[in-house]
């Protein structure tokens, strides 16, 4: 047991020396999650600000230049033109220089005063429709604030029902909050189980696999010294990733970091047990790593970090389940912007445990029944 | 007698024998590795099926809790707008505590809360409807938002046409969408374009990313410094047979968003191949360039990954848009030739050939081409380190 203990603390010795050992290596890993969740962190919204548009006001009333000054009121909107003609139209959205054109018809202002409804036409650039729709709300609200406004204004009764709306946990709805704290799970995972995953390829291809093999350590001995390395620069890397959430960002933490960690180093043990699956399967460092690579992506984009899970089809959603960073991203935004305890969070623990459990065993398998 | 120098038309022969060596030499290594067959078609189909089947921004059929505090028609008639709208699935909830416990085990997105006087109110017409979204999602959690205050409406003016002749409620300015180049707002139609610019950049820069940095770990680069191989030759056998792949991954990518999705293609399939080229000889030029800068397998590959797949996917505009970052993250993004690609794709499939957008993004990434082939050509010279 001694004896056992010791060999694995050799080993592990030996592959930290072997990753940090190069300056640029060691830079690289420490550096990377801060430069990614700095660099997404700002780049990843999905909320506007400054959307260049055109505005073609053929009515040129009062009415119509409230209705305008509430768009460029709301800090989304930047009017870059004022157009004369419909012709003018095209060019500025075909050249990508306006995202929208606003057409205010010539009896807006006429209408509205005889009580009908005036239309506002928006015509949007669908190259990236999901900008487009987003921007369509922005005018949705900003129409309805005007609208509200010309009812007070007129002596009109407000609409009958109003709505209050209120969010939970993140009350200004940013996506940066969403995005931050998903970043630090996602990041980890990549670095980890590429780590992982190039460790043995690594010692395969130079040969000293095989003189591990037939050193006195059991396949079990190895995998765990393969393993710890591997995820304690997972958790440094997770905590350079929180620290950029927290002081630069500055998200507020509502939960325990005792909790967190606890999850995260669950998860990283499942992130690592596919990177040591895959690594035994790698003949080189580049199978490793293009392996590692066709595992990981389904991982990303099926996480719920781009796209909402529930918007999936379900046979997809069911294939998420066997994914770890559907649940650690879960896990870390209900940690971090729920404040949740250990006792809620075990449906994101239970099935991380049975991926780590399983893929960790299938690579000591691998390691024992493998040798070229 | 001294032996005749060789005429310039031998010297030209050896040299292309020399590179055709190069590049029969680097394709079998390619075309024999399992790894390129994974990267070069499993991953382009797993991402194909993945955008085009799985991913979508869409919000459907999103859970929520509908509370009513005290019974009446017209709180019926809000609860009954929640249930009968496509976009939400209503549940009726007893009691608000029992609402937010679904909240809070993400049972439910959201909290619709009909308030105990909301029928005295609504006859006086200040009525309101309480909200409450799961804000962690911020953007789907304002789409929620929109809908509901749709079905809000909806309800108001089902009773008001009901009691027709209520009091006027008078004119309002009404939003008429128009979205140009995609008018069925199918996410796909952007997502396609976006998948393309990933493909190339993991066939490109990936695979080429490990080759140098593997010779010189093996010392089998030291060797090439032996032959009469010249540095460019060793560049042209070493981009070839990964330029290859990619315009493979570039036809399947083209005909399954003909076949399979039916993404319009506006544009010329001349000016697609002549800029598609140009992404593909950056990625691979990006590719070298790490790799015989860095020469060492691992660091060449944790550089790629952040230098070019997360800048593809994260910065090039085809996800997030770049209109709305900090200055310097879109200063940034000005030197992710990813973004460039994106914008030309997006045009070419949605736009037609629009040569004011075309031209431009494409002369700057021949020049980054050619940028960073020189750079490469100086960092791979044969010298020992």
């Amino acid at each position: 047991m001694w004896d056992s203990l010791n060999r694995i603390v050799a080993l592990i010795r030996k592959e930290l020396l072997a990753v940090l050992k190069d300056a640029r290596t060691r830079n690289m890993l420490l550096l990377q999650p801060v430069i990614q969740c700095l660099i997404f962190g700002y780049a990843a919204t999905l909320d506007l600000n400054n959307v260049p548009y055109a505005a073609f006001d053929r009515d040129r009333s009062a009415a119509s230049s409230a209705l305008l000054a509430k768009l460029d009121g709301s800090g989304a909107f930047h009017r870059i033109a004022n157009l004369t003609q419909a012709d003018q139209m095209s060019s500025l959205i075909d050249n990508q220089r306006v995202l929208l054109v606003i057409q205010i018809g010539p009896d807006f202002q006429r209408q509205l005063s005889a009580g009908q409804d005036a239309a506002v036409q928006v015509i949007a650039d669908g190259r990236n429709s999901t900008t487009a729709g987003t921007a369509l709300g922005y005018i949705g609200a900003a129409v309805e604030s005007f609208n509200a406004d010309w009812r007070g204004d007129h002596g009109l009764p407000p609409p009958p029902v109003q709505l209050t709306p209120r969010a939970w946990f993140n009350p200004n709805l940013e996506t940066r909050w969403n995005l931050v704290p998903a970043l630090v799970g996602t990041i980890t995972m990549m670095s980890t189980l590429m780590l992982a995953a190039l460790s043995v390829a690594r010692e395969r291809e130079e040969g000293t696999f095989d003189q591990l093999l037939v050193a006195p350590y059991s396949p079990t001995e190895i995998m765990i010294g393969k393993a710890i390395p591997a995820m304690m620069i997972g958790v440094v890397q997770a905590t350079n990733a929180l620290l950029v959430s927290q002081l630069w960002f500055r998200i507020p933490f509502a939960g325990s970091y005792v909790t967190l960690y606890i999850g995260l180093i669950l998860f990283l043990l499942a992130a690592v047990g596919i990177g040591l699956f895959v690594s035994s399967i790698a003949a080189t460092m580049q199978q490793g790593m293009l392996f590692a690579f066709v595992v990981m992506m389904p991982f990303a984009l099926l996480s719920g970090l781009t796209t909402p899970i529930s918007s999936m089809p379900a046979i997809i959603q069911d294939l998420t389940l066997i994914n770890p960073l559907r649940y650690a991203i879960d896990l870390v935004h209900r940690v971090y912007l729920e404040g949740v305890g250990l006792g809620q969070l075990w449906p994101d623990l239970w099935p991380m445990a049975i991926i780590a459990a399983a893929t960790l065993s299938a690579a000591a398998w691998m390691f024992r029944n493998r040798i070229e | 007698m001294t032996p005749a120098a060789p005429s310039r038309r031998t010297r030209l022969a050896a040299k292309a024998w020399r590179v055709w060596a190069l590049i029969r030499k680097e394709s079998r290594q390619v075309f024999r590795d399992p790894s390129s067959f994974a990267i070069g078609v499993v991953l382009p189909l797993m991402l194909i099926l993945l955008f085009g089947y799985a991913m979508s921004l869409d919000v459907k059929h999103v859970p929520v809790a509908v509370v009513i505090d005290e019974p009446s028609s017209e709180a019926s008639e809000i609860a009954a707008s929640f249930q009968l709208s496509p976009y939400f699935e209503a549940h009726l909830t007893s009691s608000m505590a029992a609402a937010q416990a679904l909240m809070v085990s993400e049972k439910v997105d959201g909290i619709v809360r009909v308030p105990a006087d909301f029928a005295r109110r609504a006859a006086q017409g200040d009525a309101s409807v309480q909200i409450l979204v799961h804000g962690v999602d911020g953007n789907r959690a304002r789409i929620i938002e929109v809908y509901a205050e749709a079905a809000v409406a909806q309800a108001g003016a089902r009773r008001a046409a009901e009691g027709a002749g209520d009091a006027a409620t008078g004119g309002q300015a009404v939003v008429e969408n128009q979205l140009w180049f995609n008018s069925a707002n199918d996410s796909r139609y952007f997502l396609v374009p976006g998948l393309i610019v990933l493909i190339i950049t993991l066939i490109g820069a990936f695979m080429t990313s490990m080759v140098v940095a593997r010779e010189w770990e093996r010392g089998t680069f030291e060797a090439l410094f032996v032959t009469p191989v010249r540095t460019d030759e060793i560049l042209i056998g070493k981009i070839v047979p990964y330029f290859v792949l990619g315009m493979g991954g570039l036809v399947l990518c083209m005909l399954s968003a003909k076949f399979l999705f039916d993404v319009p293609f506006q544009g010329s399939i001349l000016t697609l191949t002549g800029v598609s080229m140009l992404y593909l000889l950056v990625s691979v030029a990006t590719g070298l360039l790490i790799s015989s800068s860095l020469k060492s397998q691992f660091l060449a590959s944790q550089v790629t990954l952040v230098a070019t797949f997360m800048p593809a996917l994260m910065l090039s505009g085809f996800i997030y848009n770049l209109r709305s970052v900090p200055l310097v993250v879109r200063l940034i993004s000005y030197v992710v030739p990813a973004r460039y690609y994106v914008s030309l794709l997006q045009t070419l499939f949605l736009a037609g050939d629009v040569w004011s957008v075309i031209l431009p993004n494409a002369a700057i990434l021949a020049a980054v081409a050619v940028l960073l082939l020189a750079l490469t050509r100086r960092a791979t010279r044969k010298s020992l380190g």
